[in-house]
This record gives structure tokens, C-alpha cells and sequence, in this order.
């Protein structure tokens, strides 16, 4: 039992813990809220005056953020399509035994560890690539005209390469789900005569569902800020085909220096972000208190 | 207790003497060929100055740019030398982003460098960079293949010339391209070629009143051509094809025609690097019939110290010596006088070993000297500068319009979408700035 005098003391030793992760979150913030209402261009000093809403109805306005917008939800729905649909496959399969188990396990897992502006520069020049790409190899060996990844499927292209990256975390996470489900319950099914299927269907998938939960949380969190993997392969390019939110703020604030539209649009960014998060808790978040 | 303290005391004092001793001097610089090559020269420079320590930071240009530029901007005093151009030059010396070049000694022969060159690096009379080395642009042809194709390219095409030239030279089974043009977005890349392009169409970017232009007709039939010329002739991939990029497919013989700046020259006629240096071509920059401008296209990458540099006096000494004669003689004497760096220096161009080793020497001198900044255009305009509109917002304009003529050359628009995207998106900037209501 806790005296008042320890818990008052408790306080004050978690204190400095906490100061400092607020003054973490709230210098950042407060400063880029305190420029979205400045008209703040770097290249004109001494032009710095408050704005009001300018800022904000300038990069709403902007014909690109339509279209940012879209290109993040579709860059997200469809990372988390391919790595929750591909990560319960290989986490199937990986469940089997097999001769070399360890070694593949671990092969599967290596994407993770592999920095995300250097993974999208190989799948850029090594795979994607039309004249120097595996991919454009191959086409060329059956005859065909190499597909131009990057410029004629920007947006796609960006989801494979980020998917790649995302999958083993996805296959772990529901690997280590699988592996405790009890194998009781499975041969019992078995027994009486359910055939793969539905023992997929009416066991493992139920049983998978908080982790899924957990894959989708967590990677929406990531994902919506995917950075690295635009700037270093399509520049947001052709045109705003592959620019998403995040893409967007950083080309106002560094490539026009816009730095008050810039902040204005993080500002927008982290609002539209809560509104998919609490979306997000409000759907799939019950399945985690149950 | 008093030993340590003083053991300190000493270790410190000697670690200022040391700083003091070796300045480090740091250089932000473009991928370039004849900055890399000023790299790799760079040792003679620390022999003679023992004191001086480089760093270089070597950058693709649009990285460059938009670094030294939030350096220079914030005040970030991370460069003790920085490599701009003739469209950073005036802004940043005006706002006294840049430190005075006046006192440069007598024997670095200010008075020898190109009046236009120096004249754009000049404000207020004040020198605020000097020249590494200066372009225009030109036509660079192969003339085998032109020979094989049955095609005559005239010294002053126009762009018809040159579109019939593309076609017949185009021969696609062997990977050979009829044109090779820049593609990526950027103001510097894209950007430079489109708008010198435009220039010699009779458009221009802006009326009198700051209207952007990009409806009017000379502006289609420009953009119009340039797309059909890049996406019928052109290399596959053409949309992230660059300065470099093209450089790179001319040497390797797949370009049979490439418009670029004349400091292409140097790099495509090196036996080392280029399969195709003894079939060149040199032709100056189309225009269209009856309109009486090649583009204006005049550049000078340039080594400039900012203002915030906390080794200027360092700076300065290496950046008198990496555009003196001296360094000239340098490169002459371990490359061969074609190397050496183009277009800054009036004594260069009067040197016969120089112009016997380089072919190309009178026409990059003729399209240097024909090139108008002042007046850009045919139609009257509020701005100067050639293949780029000297004012601060240029930067992110033109960076954003070149992004929609890259999505027109990858073929997600046409020119109509990609010239009404470009009208809306520099009025927009244009209204934010204050120049238009």
C-alpha cells in the first residue's frame, strides 16, 4: 500500500521522464502550428507577416492535395492488402515443417532489416528499371516490350516496393499467432472431418484476427508517412501521379521553400491522420478489448 | 589535482592551435564532369596550401540546389563554398547572402573573364561569384549516322530541320534515338531546355503585367513539338533523363541527335569516356522560321562563399584558384587543353592549342555570345534571364511546371492538360506572390 508521501515521490521521479517527452511533442508541434499562420517563404527574408488562414486555404486549394489525398489512402489499403493477404500465406507456410526451416524463416524476415531508401534504389535500377532491370530482361526473353514500372505505374510500382518491405513484419507477427494456436483443437476438426478450407476459415482465421488487428494499427501508423521510397524512385512523379500527403508538405516546404505552406499542410496532414486513426479504433480497435 | 588541470589546459590550447592551423574548407558541389574533375585535380591546390583541408559534398543538381539553398536561407553555415549559378547569383548577392569577391589578387585577371558571364554574376557593380565554367546550347549531332540517314543538319537549323533530321536518324531496331532532350523534372533540368525551346518560338513566360503565358500559341506549337520529338525519336525512359542522363546515352552511341549545353562538347569528343568522340557534329541552336531567337541560353556554374561561411579567407583562396588561369594550365597539362573548362575566360579562346584541340571551341564561343539575357524573348517582357525567369519564385514555379511537362513526356497528359496544368499552377504562385490580383 502506497503511503502519500512515496506516491508524491513517484511523481517526481517519473517527472523529468515525462517533462521531457512532452516538450518532445509539444516544441515540434507548437512551432509548426506557429508557422502555418506566418507567410514564411525562405527566399524572402525580412517578408514574414501572420497570415491568418491563408496558408491552409492555400494548400487546400492546391490541385495536388486531391489528389495526395488519394494517393495515400490507395498506397495504404493497398500495402495492407497485400501484406495481411500475403503475410497469412507465407505465415501458413512457414508453419509447416520443413527441412531448413530456420534459414528460410530468417530469409523471410531480411526484407525488414533493409533500409527503405536502399531497398527502393534496387528495386528502382535493379528489378523496375526497362533497360537494365531483371524485370525488363524477362520480358525481353519471352519477346515482349519491357513495361516501364516507375513511369507507367508510379503509384503501383511504390505499393509493391513498400509492401516488400512490409510483409515480413506482417508474416511475423502472424507467424508467431499461428504457432499458438493449440493443435488439439486443429486435429479434433480434423477428426471429424472438416477439410482445410473450413478449418481455415472457422479456426485459424478467427484466431488470427487480433494479430491482424495489431499488423493493420501498427502499419497504418507507418504507412501513412511513407517518405523515402517516393523521394528516392519517382520524385512524386510523373507530374503528382505517385505524391502522396507527406510527399506534398515536403515539396512545398523545401522544393518552393514555402515553409509557412509547408507547416500548414504537416498541420493538415496529422488532422487527416487522427480522423483515419480514430476511424481506424473505432472499426477494428473493439476486436482488441474483447 | 593542479597537474590534470594544466595537462587540460595544454591538450585544449593545442587543440586550438590545431584548428588554427587546418582550416577546413568545405564545398558543396554538382555531379558534374568538370567538377568531379576539379575533385580529383584538388590535391595540387592542398599541396600549395598545407593549412587548407577540402571537404567536398558532390550532389545531384536539384539536391544541390535544395540544399545550399536552405543553407544559404537559414543562415546554416554548413558550406564554405558553394556551386550556383547565373540565377542564384543576383538574388542571393542582393540579399546579402554572399560574400564580395572584389579583392580577388591581381594576378587571378578578373578583367580576362567574359563580360556577359561576369556581368550576371555582378550586382551593384559588386563580383559575388566567380565562374567555374559557362555554357549556351547547341546542337551536338553524330555525323555517321547523319551520313547513313542521307541527312544534312545546316549550322543554323530551324526546328522543322531538326524534327526531319530526327525522324530519318531514328532507327529503333538498333537502339539508336533520332533525339535526345531533357525530360526530368526540374527548373535547371527540364525546365532550361523547354523554356530556351519556347524562347526560340517567339513565346515567353509572362506579359507585361506578370500574366503567365502558357495559353498562347507559341507556347503549343513549342510544347507540341517537343513531345512528339521525345516521344517519337526519343529514348525510352525519357521522362528521367537528365543533363547527365543524355550525356551518358550520346556516348554510348545511342543518341544520334542531343540539343544540350555546349559543355557537352568536352565530354562527348573524350576518347576515354565516349565510343562515338571523333563523329560529332556541332549545329547552333534551332529556331523556328522567321522568329529571330536561339533560345538565349547562358549559364555559369559558378563557386560562390556565402555569408555565413566561418572560413572565408580559406574559401576565397580556393575558390580563386579553381577558376584561375592557373587551373586551366592544370587541366591542360594532365587532360589535354580539350578538358579544360569552357566558356568563362576571353585568354582561353584566344589560345591556339586550345582551339585546335577542341572543335568545338567556335561555336560554343558564337552561341555564348549571341545569347541575350536581357531580352529573352521576342515578345516584350518584364523579366530578364534565358532559359530561366530571374525572379526568387522561379524556383518553385518552375520546378512545379516542370513536373507536369515530365508527366506529358511519360504520357499521363497531353500538351493542351499539361499547358492549361502549368497556366493555373504558375497563376496561382504568381497571385500568392503579389504580382498579379
Amino acid at each position: 500500500m502506497a503511503t502519500q508521501h512515496s506516491r508524491a515521490a513517484a511523481r517526481v521521479m517519473l517527472s523529468p521522464a515525462v517533462i521531457l517527452l512532452i516538450l518532445w511533442m509539444i516544441v515540434p508541434l507548437g512551432l509548426t502550428l506557429y508557422f502555418s499562420f506566418l507567410r514564411y517563404n525562405l527566399l524572402m527574408p525580412g517578408m514574414e507577416e501572420w497570415t491568418g488562414f491563408a496558408n491552409y486555404r492555400f494548400f487546400l486549394t492546391d490541385p495536388a492535395f486531391t489528389t495526395a489525398l488519394v494517393n495515400t489512402l490507395l498506397l495504404v489499403g493497398g500495402v495492407l492488402l497485400i501484406t495481411v493477404g500475403g503475410g497469412i500465406c507465407l505465415a501458413l507456410l512457414l508453419d509447416q515443417p520443413f527441412w531448413g526451416q530456420g534459414v528460410v524463416r530468417v530469409l523471410v524476415i531480411a526484407p525488414f532489416f533493409v533500409m527503405p531508401t536502399v531497398s527502393a534504389l534496387v528495386w528502382k535500377n535493379m528489378f523496375m528499371d526497362p533497360v537494365n532491370g531483371l524485370f525488363g530482361y524477362v520480358a525481353r526473353l519471352f519477346g515482349a516490350q519491357p513495361f516501364e514500372w516507375l513511369t507507367a505505374a508510379p503509384l503501383l510500382s511504390i505499393t509493391l516496393i513498400v509492401a516488400w518491405q512490409w510483409l515480413p513484419f506482417a508474416t511475423l507477427i502472424l507467424l508467431t499467432a499461428i504457432q499458438s494456436l493449440s493443435s488439439e483443437q486443429l486435429e479434433a476438426a480434423e477428426m471429424d472431418g472438416a477439410r482445410f478450407p473450413s478449418r481455415f476459415l472457422w479456426i485459424i482465421l478467427p484466431h488470427l484476427a487480433r494479430a491482424i488487428t495489431v499488423v493493420i494499427l501498427i502499419q497504418t501508423i507507418f504507412l501513412l508517412s511513407v517518405f523515402a521510397e517516393i523521394l528516392v524512385t519517382t520524385n512524386g512523379g510523373p507530374g503528382i501521379a505517385s505524391t502522396n500527403l507527406t510527399f506534398l508538405v515536403y515539396a512545398e516546404s523545401l522544393l518552393r521553400f514555402d515553409v509557412g505552406t509547408g507547416s500548414a499542410g504537416g498541420v493538415v496532414a496529422i488532422i487527416l491522420a487522427n480522423i483515419v486513426a480514430i476511424f481506424l479504433m473505432r472499426m477494428i480497435g473493439r476486436n482488441l478489448d474483447a | 589535482m593542479k597537474t590534470i588541470t594544466l595537462a587540460t589546459a595544454g591538450t585544449l590550447a593545442l587543440g586550438v592551435a590545431a584548428a588554427a592551423q587546418a582550416e577546413t574548407v568545405t564545398i558543396a558541389t554538382v555531379n558534374n564532369g568538370d567538377m568531379i574533375r576539379m575533385q580529383g585535380l584538388s590535391g595540387k591546390f592542398t599541396e600549395k596550401h598545407p593549412d587548407i583541408e577540402l571537404e567536398w559534398v558532390t550532389l545531384e543538381e536539384n539536391v544541390l540546389r535544395q540544399r545550399v539553398t536552405t543553407d544559404v536561407a537559414t543562415g546554416g553555415g554548413q558550406y564554405d563554398v558553394m556551386t550556383i549559378g547565373t540565377y542564384e547569383v543576383p538574388i542571393w548577392g542582393a540579399q546579402g547572402w554572399l560574400t564580395p569577391l572584389d579583392d580577388l589578387p591581381a594576378e587571378y585577371d578578373a578583367d580576362d573573364l567574359m563580360p556577359a558571364i561576369r556581368s550576371a554574376l555582378t550586382v551593384d557593380g559588386t563580383l559575388y561569384a566567380v565562374p567555374f565554367y559557362g555554357e549556351s546550347a547547341m546542337v551536338m549531332y553524330r555525323t555517321d549516322v547523319a551520313e547513313k540517314a542521307g541527312v544534312t543538319i545546316p549550322d543554323e537549323p530551324t526546328w522543322s530541320d531538326i524534327k526531319a533530321a530526327a525522324k530519318a536518324m531514328t532507327d529503333k531496331e538498333n537502339e539508336i534515338y533520332g533525339i535526345c532532350l531533357r525530360g526530368k523534372p526540374g527548373w535547371g533540368e527540364n525546365m532550361g531546355f523547354i523554356t530556351a525551346m519556347a524562347n526560340s518560338y517567339g513565346a515567353r513566360w509572362f506579359d507585361m503585367e506578370w500574366q503567365p503565358q502558357f495559353d498562347s500559341p507559341e507556347w503549343k506549337e513549342a510544347t507540341t513539338d517537343y513531345l512528339e520529338m521525345v516521344k517519337e525519336y526519343g529514348p525510352p525512359g525519357a521522362s528521367s533523363n537528365g543533363f547527365n542522363e543524355n550525356l551518358a546515352l550520346f556516348q554510348q552511341g545511342k543518341c544520334a541527335m542531343w540539343i544540350d549545353a555546349t559543355v557537352a562538347a568536352s565530354f562527348v569528343t573524350d576518347p576515354d569516356e565516349s565510343t562515338v568522340a571523333d563523329k560529332v557534329g556541332y549545329a547552333a541552336f534551332p529556331n523556328k522560321e522567321g522568329v529571330e531567337n536561339r533560345g538565349n541560353w547562358l549559364w555559369a556554374w559558378s563557386l560562390a562563399v556565402p555569408a555565413s561561411s566561418d572560413a572565408v579567407d580559406a574559401a576565397k583562396q580556393f575558390v580563386a584558384w579553381a577558376t584561375s588561369k592557373e587551373y586551366t594550365q592544370i587541366v591542360a597539362d594532365e587532360e589535354g587543353w580539350r578538358a579544360a573548362p569552357p566558356g568563362t575566360r576571353t585568354s582561353l579562346y584566344q589560345n591556339d592549342d586550345y582551339q585546335a584541340a577542341a572543335p568545338f571551341a567556335a561555336m560554343t564561343l558564337k552561341a555564348m555570345q549571341a545569347a541575350t539575357p536581357e531580352n529573352p524573348s521576342v515578345q516584350e517582357v518584364p523579366y530578364t534571364g534565358g532559359q530561366f525567369v530571374a525572379i526568387p519564385e522561379f524556383q518553385g514555379i518552375g520546378t512545379a511546371v516542370g513536373q507536369t511537362f515530365s508527366a506529358a513526356v511519360a504520357g499521363q497528359m497531353d500538351a493542351e492538360q499539361a499547358l492549361s496544368n502549368a497556366q493555373q499552377l504558375t497563376r496561382r504562385e504568381m497571385q500568392r506572390a503579389g504580382y498579379i490580383k
